[in-house]
């Protein structure tokens, strides 16, 4: 962390758009501009490290803050939980939310996708289901994902309607996480899909593809390869607001903490559930972060090569 | 309208008859009239913007004519009720881009449309794909990526790619104006080659040599009419009409013929 990687790479690029060599003394190697440019870096994290650090102990009620936010013993019980005083484990509780947001993200996968091709359907007869799609879109894209989940938790039960009115709230919360990342996914697709060259489509029409056939086996497999890293943001992004479904009862991890400070009045629950999370978004951040890269240094090759 | 035109004629293999096409406000096309039998070899040449590349797309259904009507083998294809697809299986078209598909292999760019659109067994399919690739040149490419091959190797698996589905005609719209100067021969080589062996086709290009080479008939595009045609003999050494002179003259003063 202190060695900061991109410290060796920027090193001698500083020294070559600084001064000359020559009022640096002459001769300096590439070597010694990084060495320096990773005393540099590490000094930079030590000070400010010490100045948030020294800010949160020094205040006058870290202490108090400390215990309630950062209780080790409070933290072990949050996380295994403790039957006999009615406190669920977190760490049992985070295996609804990851259930909850892998079973999601397969449905909106699907959802997006059939509401990306229907808005890209042309010709009059198609007119009323690309209005739906857009209507859709405009609707969950544009209110709180908090005001679905009460509008299907709440909503359709009072509905009593056989078959849909009977389900779990895990049913609700996930429906609505569905409902509403489908309409965010949907135009992640639509980007990807209106990225592709017309000429793409050109060539497969030439070759007699139907218009079906060309979307198919050329257009979506390359709108998709270009999507994948803002899928995944979006799918970091549902990965925490999976605790949103608390408000209709679900115990997952944010539920389980609330249970938890609510016993013991310690809010340490909570910072176990936000490294919970941590654990969960932060892996899937860098690995976007990787297939950006990667597509980037492809990219790039692409255009020395061409 | 159509029924005061004469029948069309199923021993050409290409009947034009007064094509027009017009983009927003611009006039492109203001009546094309061209016949071209079977095994015939049309060059067209003309500056650029004078309607080729229109044209093309034009015979191919990838744009729809305003007016006029294209004869296939004696069918009308712009009569509205033909099967767009069942046509375009059957008249090949190249690109100046190559337009590979960057996703596909170059065997699997050769194959999808027998596959998918003429339901041929892969098997069948990838055995007949491999002889095109031998026949061109690019047998030991059919595993690689479109973007690892040169714009000459690209640009000829785009022919093979049209030539997979059979076709009893192909449009070639510019195919070596994208390609450095040492690539253009080796797809020139191709074109030749499919020439000889008898395939019916419509080249646009700028390549003067090529065209008085190869061609059959060249057509010289100007004002989005046909403004003369001839054997290159005629149209290179005596071009009758005074525009034909001066982009001929443009050509040569370029140093390209």
């Amino acid at each position: 962390m202190l060695s900061d990687p991109d410290g060796l790479e920027t090193g001698p690029l500083v020294v070559a758009g600084g001064p000359p060599p020559t009022s640096l003394g002459g001769g300096r190697s590439r070597a010694q501009g990084g060495r320096r440019a990773v005393i540099i870096s590490t000094v930079s994290t030590i000070v400010i490290l010490g100045v948030l650090l020294g800010g949160f102990f020094f205040a006058p009620g870290s202490a108090v803050v400390r215990q309630t936010f950062f209780n080790l013993k409070d933290a072990r019980t949050a996380f295994f939980g403790d039957p006999k005083i009615g406190i669920f484990s977190e760490g049992s509780a985070l295996l609804l939310n990851i259930a909850m947001f892998l079973s999601a993200e397969v449905l909106i996968l699907i959802l997006a996708m059939v509401i990306a091709m229907v808005r890209q359907l042309r010709g009059p007869v198609s007119f009323p289901f690309r209005m739906l799609a857009i209507a859709y879109t405009d609707f969950f894209r544009g209110v709180p994902l908090i005001l679905v989940i009460y509008a299907i938790g709440f909503g359709v039960p009072a509905l009593y309607l056989a078959g849909i009115s009977y389900a779990s709230v895990f049913v609700y919360g996930e429906a609505a996480l569905v409902l509403s990342y489908s309409a965010y996914v949907s135009e992640v697709y639509r980007a990807g899909i209106e990225s592709v060259h017309p000429s793409q489509v050109a060539a497969a029409r030439s070759l007699g593809l139907s218009q079906w056939q060309s979307m198919r086996s050329v257009v979506i497999p390359q709108a998709v390869r270009r999507v994948i890293p803002p899928l995944l943001n979006d799918f970091i992004s549902l990965q925490k607001d999976t605790a949103l479904v608390s408000v209709l009862g679900v115990i997952e991890v944010n539920r389980a903490a609330g249970i938890v400070s609510s016993t013991d009045f310690n809010y340490t629950g909570y910072t176990v559930a936000a490294l919970l999370f941590l654990l969960l978004t932060v892996p899937l951040a860098r690995f976007t972060d990787f297939l950006i890269a990667r597509d980037r240094r492809r990219r790039q090759a692409g255009i020395a090569r061409g | 309208m159509t029924g005061q035109l004469a029948p069309l004629d199923p021993s050409l293999a290409l009947q034009l008859d007064d094509i027009h096409k017009s983009f927003d406000h611009t006039q492109v096309l203001q009546g094309i009239d061209l016949a071209v039998a079977p095994h015939e070899v049309i060059c067209l040449i003309g500056a650029s913007g004078s309607g080729k590349s229109t044209l093309l797309r034009c015979i191919n259904l990838l744009e729809e004519v305003d007016q006029g009507r294209i004869g296939f083998f004696g069918e009308d294809i712009t009569d509205g009720t033909v099967d767009v697809n069942l046509v375009r299986r059957q008249i090949g078209i190249v690109f100046q881009s190559f337009n590979l598909f960057p996703h596909m292999t170059v065997l699997q760019n050769l194959t999808l449309a027998p596959i998918r659109v003429l339901h041929k067994p892969r098997p069948q399919a990838e055995a007949e794909a491999d002889a095109l690739l031998r026949q061109l040149g690019l047998l030991d490419k059919r595993r690689e990526y479109p973007d690892r091959l040169s714009g000459g190797q690209q640009q000829r698996a785009a022919i093979a790619r049209a030539l997979a589905m059979q076709p009893r005609l192909m449009l070639l719209d510019e195919v070596t104006s994208a390609l450095d100067p040492e690539l253009v021969a080796e797809v020139l080589n191709v074109i030749r080659a499919l020439a000889q062996a008898g395939m019916t086709m419509v080249i646009a290009t700028h390549e003067m040599s090529f065209a008085r080479d190869i061609a059959s008939r060249v057509c010289f595009l100007d004002g989005g009419v046909i403004l003369e045609q001839g054997t290159p003999e005629q149209i290179f050494r005596q071009p009758s009409q005074e525009r034909t002179q001066r982009f001929l003259q443009s050509i040569i003063d370029a140093g390209r013929l």
